[in-house]
Order: structure tokens, then C-alpha cells, then sequence
């Protein structure tokens, strides 16, 4: 008996039909004798040979057979696997990637490859740290996972921030990662409590020459997977991230878009109670203002509100701390990076205390972080941009859970 | 006590006395900054939407309400008569809690009834109803096109916007989440 040579049905495609072909994949629907398959090269109908069981919707199916141009046809099959439940499984993982998500998510990659590629280009070394670290972090408003039955304790990252700056003390002037970082109780629309991001750092820089690296970066992406186009859908009307991207101080954001003084806001009353206020004018009025057709960098923070950032030289009110935003979403939180290691215990210790004021976990101060900067950093940028609000943003998704696999809510 | 982590579209919460159902949140924090909780607001009774922005964090007070299915028995004057079908007590609404809903009343229809520290605030009816056409101007019965329509009385006082094939007589299956008219029902 002879046995007919069989190409993979991607090779057939491009022969002279008919073509003896063989291909794989998962049984869509069924028509009489005939199955729409779907394989790597996306869909196919089969037409069963007369006298075999035909499959039903869901079945893995191997099909050998002869490729007339269009379809398979006097195809033998084999079942490769069979679902014990209905198919498509109500709420099921077919139907949950097949809506459109796993071309998203074909995209992401693409688009994280190209991150990749430009800091590479750059002379960038690509690093990881560890995801479970003594101290979390002080911030005030962001909050840590707890590892249970770590010994010594260990939280996991909000952000890699401290190891990445030990890096920097090492000797590699020019370093990023893209891992994930965990925050508590964040999740909505554009948050997910463990999330993608890409941190980098850059030696004798300041704030401009990361910017730029921000423009760069993100335009880089953005083209790879629109075929060249900086221009991305966005939220409510499209952007254009070709580089340069505006520029606007707090003060002057403040003032352009809610009419108020920064400066007076934050002088009046208790501190606590004036910085309340102050994110609720910025998250309700001035935020989804910002970056609208062009992306812009808020530079100039108020000095209190960036602990590891350097202040301005020229200023000390303000903090070399900056942020982009794209149609109303914070993409990425930059600053010049404080490498006064006095300067720095004290303000972590200030952190400290306003965590305890405020009954939230008190972290301890990393020591090796410390260590660092008393062992000398260069002077350094660094920035921490949402890998997927960039994505997001770049496909013109809705949610952040759209170009996730799976987010934390369907676990 | 509930806390805004607890705020996600249908959850009930008390404000200023009143019950009030989330239609809409979103969670936004500002880089490194207070997280707040945008929501949009339904008073479950005068049914206005309010917008209110809590701080993330914030204690909020959980609305005590209660659904229970109950069995529609009769009206009697501008109320409503109905019967818990696991307690067999009865009670009586008043017509200004069900507004567009008593359209959707038949004898014996199951309903859940919403109740507030156990007084009723509204009626949810089943989401299709079927109701009989008892006025209407005369089909006509070449047109099955169905992009024209005609108005049609029904058996409960319910105007809707029928096809002009509908007749008299016949019944109407009406999605009482719209209040509009979906097929005929045969038989």
C-alpha cells in the first residue's frame, strides 16, 4: 500500500491545487458533511470522506486530505481530542480568546519585542530583579502584597525601583526590565493588581534625555504593530506619539484646567487635607484633560509628592518628577533620581511615619537600597512606564483587562 | 459597614437615608496619588441618578434591601395587592412605586419585589409579558415588512408601537424591560 505524501496545509496553500495536504486544529461548526476548522493559518473547511463519523463543534481534530484551492476535501480524520462538556463552554476559554483577544494579545507581544529592540538599539542592558524584596515602598498611597510565610518578611514589588538603583551603584550605566509589579487594591479600568512594567534608568541624565526615551520607545511600539503609524486610536479621539510630546508644568496644568493655583492649594490648611484635594482636582478635572490628540509630560511635581526624585536646583518647591499622559491616562511616572543617601533615609523615614499617621503598614526602610546610594550612584533618570496602558491605548481598547490573557478577576 | 471596595455595578448603599444602587463606578488614582471611586448613583426610589466621588478607603453604609418574589393577587384603590409566595403574608404597593410597571401586572404573575428596611420600593415583573391587543385600527396583511408601525392598546392600558399586521384580539409578547413590542404569541 502507498502511502500519499501530505503538506502541511500552510505549505499547500501555496501549490497548485489540488494539493494533498494535512492540517490541524479545533472544529469550529459543522455544516452536513462538512467542518470549519480552525488551525495556526486560520480557517479551513474540511469535507469529511463519505462514510466517516464526522465531528462535532470542539473536537481537535488531525484531517488528511486533498486541498483543492479552497477547501479540504475526502478528508479522513483523526480526533485528537474531544470535549467533555457542550462546546463552546458558556464563559469557557474558547470563546473568552476568541473574541478578538488573542489577536490583541499577538499584538502586545509584538509590541513588547519592539520595547525590547529599542532599549537594546540603545546600548541598554536588560536586567531582572527579584519580584519578593524586604520593603515594598513607602508611598503613601500605594500598597503591597504581604508574602505569607517569608522569613525575613518579604512583599512582593510595586515597583523594582530599589534593586534596579543597587544595578546602577554596581557599574551599568544604562539598564531597564520589564516585569510585573503588584499593587493592593488597585482595579478598574486602567489597573490590574499586578501589572506590566517597564523601568529603566540612565546615567549621567536628567529628566529630558528620559523623555526622550519615552517618545521614542513608546512611537517605536506603537509603529510595529500599526504598520508604521504613530498615530493610535486611544480612548476618545486618536494621538499621535511621533516625538516631540508637549511639555506642561503642575502649576500650569492646574491653573489651564481647573483654574487653580497649585501653590495656594497646597498652603491652605492641614497638609493632609490639602493634598486630598489636590488629587481629587487632578483626578477628576485635570487628568482626563491631558494628552488629548498629542501626548504631553507634566513636569514640576510639588517637592513632597516625590520622595525619590531630586528637587529642582532652580526650585526647590518642585521635584524633578514627571509624567506622561496619553487621552487622559498616566502612562508612565519618571524623575531625576535623588542619589543623596542622607537626604534619602530621611525622607523614608518621613514616609514611615506618615504611613503609621495614617494607621497604613509601615515598611521598613531596604537597607541595600541605602547601602547603594552611600556606596555613590551616578547621576541618574529613570522612569517606570504601564506596559498595558500602552498597549491599550495602542489598540484603542477599552480596558486594561482587555489585553491581558487573564486578568485577576477571571482567575 | 461596607468600605468602596465593596462599590461594583447593582451594590446598594445608604445615603442621607435614602437607597441608592451603584450604576456605574470607576476606580482612578492618580499617579502615586489618593485613589478615588468615581460612581454614578440610582436612587432606588425617586429613581433620580446622582454622580458622588468617594475617597477609595472610604466607610460607606450598606443599604439594607431585600428581594423577594411575591405573587400579584388584585388592585384595590391606587394599590397593588401582593402575596409572598414562601410566606403566604400579603402586602399592599402603592401604584406611585410601580409606575410603568402595573402595565405589566396580570393576576397571579410572579414578581420580585424590592424592599427597604422591609417597606416595598419597587416591583421588578418577569422580562417578557404577554398581553392581549384590545384596540388597534385594522391590520394590513400584506405588510410583513414591519418598518412601519401603528399604536395598539393592550388588555393592561399599555400603549406600544406595534407592526400594522397586528390585529385585534391577538396577543403581544412585550419585553417589559423596554416596554416594547417583540412578536406575536400564537394560540
Amino acid at each position: 500500500m502507498s502511502v500519499t505524501p501530505r503538506y502541511p496545509i500552510e505549505i499547500a496553500r501555496r501549490l497548485r491545487p489540488p494539493a494533498p495536504a494535512k492540517v490541524a486544529g479545533r472544529v469550529v461548526t459543522t455544516d452536513a458533511a462538512r467542518v470549519l476548522l480552525r488551525d495556526v493559518t486560520g480557517e479551513l473547511w474540511v469535507e469529511v470522506a463519505a462514510g466517516a463519523t464526522p465531528p462535532t463543534p470542539g473536537v481537535w481534530l488531525v484531517a488528511e486530505g486533498t486541498f483543492d484551492g479552497s477547501a479540504l476535501i475526502d478528508a479522513t480524520c483523526r480526533f485528537a481530542n474531544v470535549p467533555r462538556v457542550p462546546f463552546p463552554r458558556p464563559g469557557g476559554e474558547w470563546l473568552w480568546f476568541q473574541g478578538g483577544r488573542l489577536e490583541r494579545l499577538k499584538k502586545r507581544a509584538t509590541m513588547v519585542r519592539a520595547l525590547r529592540e529599542h532599549f537594546d538599539r540603545c546600548a541598554f542592558l536588560e536586567v531582572e530583579t527579584p519580584a519578593m524584596v524586604p520593603s515594598p515602598g513607602l508611598d503613601l498611597h500605594l500598597d503591597a502584597f504581604p508574602i505569607a510565610g517569608a522569613e525575613p518578611a518579604r512583599w512582593l514589588i510595586t515597583s523594582p525601583e530599589y534593586q534596579m538603583k543597587r544595578i546602577l551603584a554596581g557599574g551599568a550605566p544604562r539598564i531597564y526590565q520589564i516585569c510585573r509589579a503588584f499593587r493592593r487594591g488597585e482595579v478598574g479600568e486602567r489597573h490590574e493588581p499586578e501589572f506590566t512594567m517597564l523601568e529603566w534608568y540612565r546615567a549621567f541624565a536628567g529628566p529630558d534625555e528620559v523623555m526622550r526615551d519615552t517618545e521614542h520607545a513608546a512611537a517605536h511600539a506603537a509603529q510595529a504593530v500599526l504598520g508604521g503609524s504613530t498615530v493610535i486610536p486611544a480612548r476618545t479621539a486618536p494621538v499621535d506619539l511621533a516625538p516631540p510630546w508637549d511639555r506642561i508644568t503642575v502649576a500650569e496644568a492646574f491653573a489651564r484646567y481647573a483654574n487653580i493655583d497649585v501653590e495656594a492649594l497646597l498652603a491652605s490648611g492641614p497638609p493632609e487635607e490639602a493634598e486630598e484635594t489636590f488629587f481629587r482636582v487632578l483626578a477628576l478635572q485635570v487628568e482626563p484633560q491631558l494628552g488629548r490628540f498629542r501626548p504631553v509630560f507634566v513636569t514640576d511635581w510639588p517637592a513632597s509628592m516625590a520622595s525619590l526624585a531630586q528637587l529642582d536646583p532652580r526650585n526647590p518647591k518642585v521635584a524633578q518628577r514627571f509624567e506622561a499622559y496619553v487621552d487622559g491616562v498616566e502612562l508612565c511616572n519618571g524623575f531625576g533620581e535623588l542619589i543623596d543617601p542622607v537626604e534619602q533615609r530621611t525622607r523614608l523615614e518621613r514616609d514611615q511615619a506618615a504611613r503609621a499617621a495614617k494607621s497604613l503598614p509601615v515598611y521598613p526602610i531596604d537597607e541595600g537600597f541605602l547601602g547603594a546610594l552611600e556606596e555613590g550612584l551616578p547621576p541618574c533618570a529613570g522612569n517606570a512606564l504601564g506596559v498595558d496602558r500602552l498597549v491599550m491605548l495602542t489598540l484603542g481598547a477599552a480596558s486594561i483587562e482587555d489585553v491581558v490573557a487573564i486578568p485577576s478577576r477571571r482567575l | 459597614m461596607a468600605d468602596t471596595t465593596d462599590i461594583k455595578k447593582g451594590f446598594k448603599m445608604l445615603l442621607d437615608g435614602a437607597p441608592y444602587s451603584v450604576v456605574e463606578s470607576q476606580f482612578v488614582k492618580p499617579g502615586k496619588g489618593q485613589a478615588f471611586v468615581r460612581t454614578r448613583l440610582k436612587n432606588m426610589i425617586s429613581g433620580n441618578v446622582i454622580e458622588r466621588t468617594f475617597k477609595s478607603g472610604e466607610k460607606i453604609d450598606k443599604a439594607e434591601c431585600e428581594e423577594r418574589e411575591m405573587q400579584y393577587l388584585y388592585p384595590e384603590g391606587d394599590d397593588y395587592v401582593f402575596m409572598d409566595t414562601q410566606t403566604y403574608d400579603q402586602m399592599r404597593i402603592s401604584g406611585e412605586f410601580l409606575g410603568d410597571n402595573a402595565y405589566y401586572l396580570l393576576d397571579n404573575t410572579n414578581v420580585d419585589v424590592m424592599l427597604f428596611e422591609g417597606r416595598p420600593i419597587g416591583i421588578t415583573p418577569p422580562t417578557f409579558v404577554n398581553l392581549e391587543v384590545i384596540e388597534t385600527e385594522p391590520g394590513f396583511k400584506g405588510d410583513t415588512s414591519g418598518n412601519t408601525t401603528k399604536s395598539a392598546k393592550l388588555s393592561t392600558g399599555l400603549m406600544v408601537q406595534v407592526p400594522l399586521f397586528v390585529e385585534q384580539g391577538e396577543t403581544l409578547k412585550i419585553d417589559t424591560r423596554t416596554g416594547e413590542y417583540v412578536e406575536r404569541v400564537k394560540g
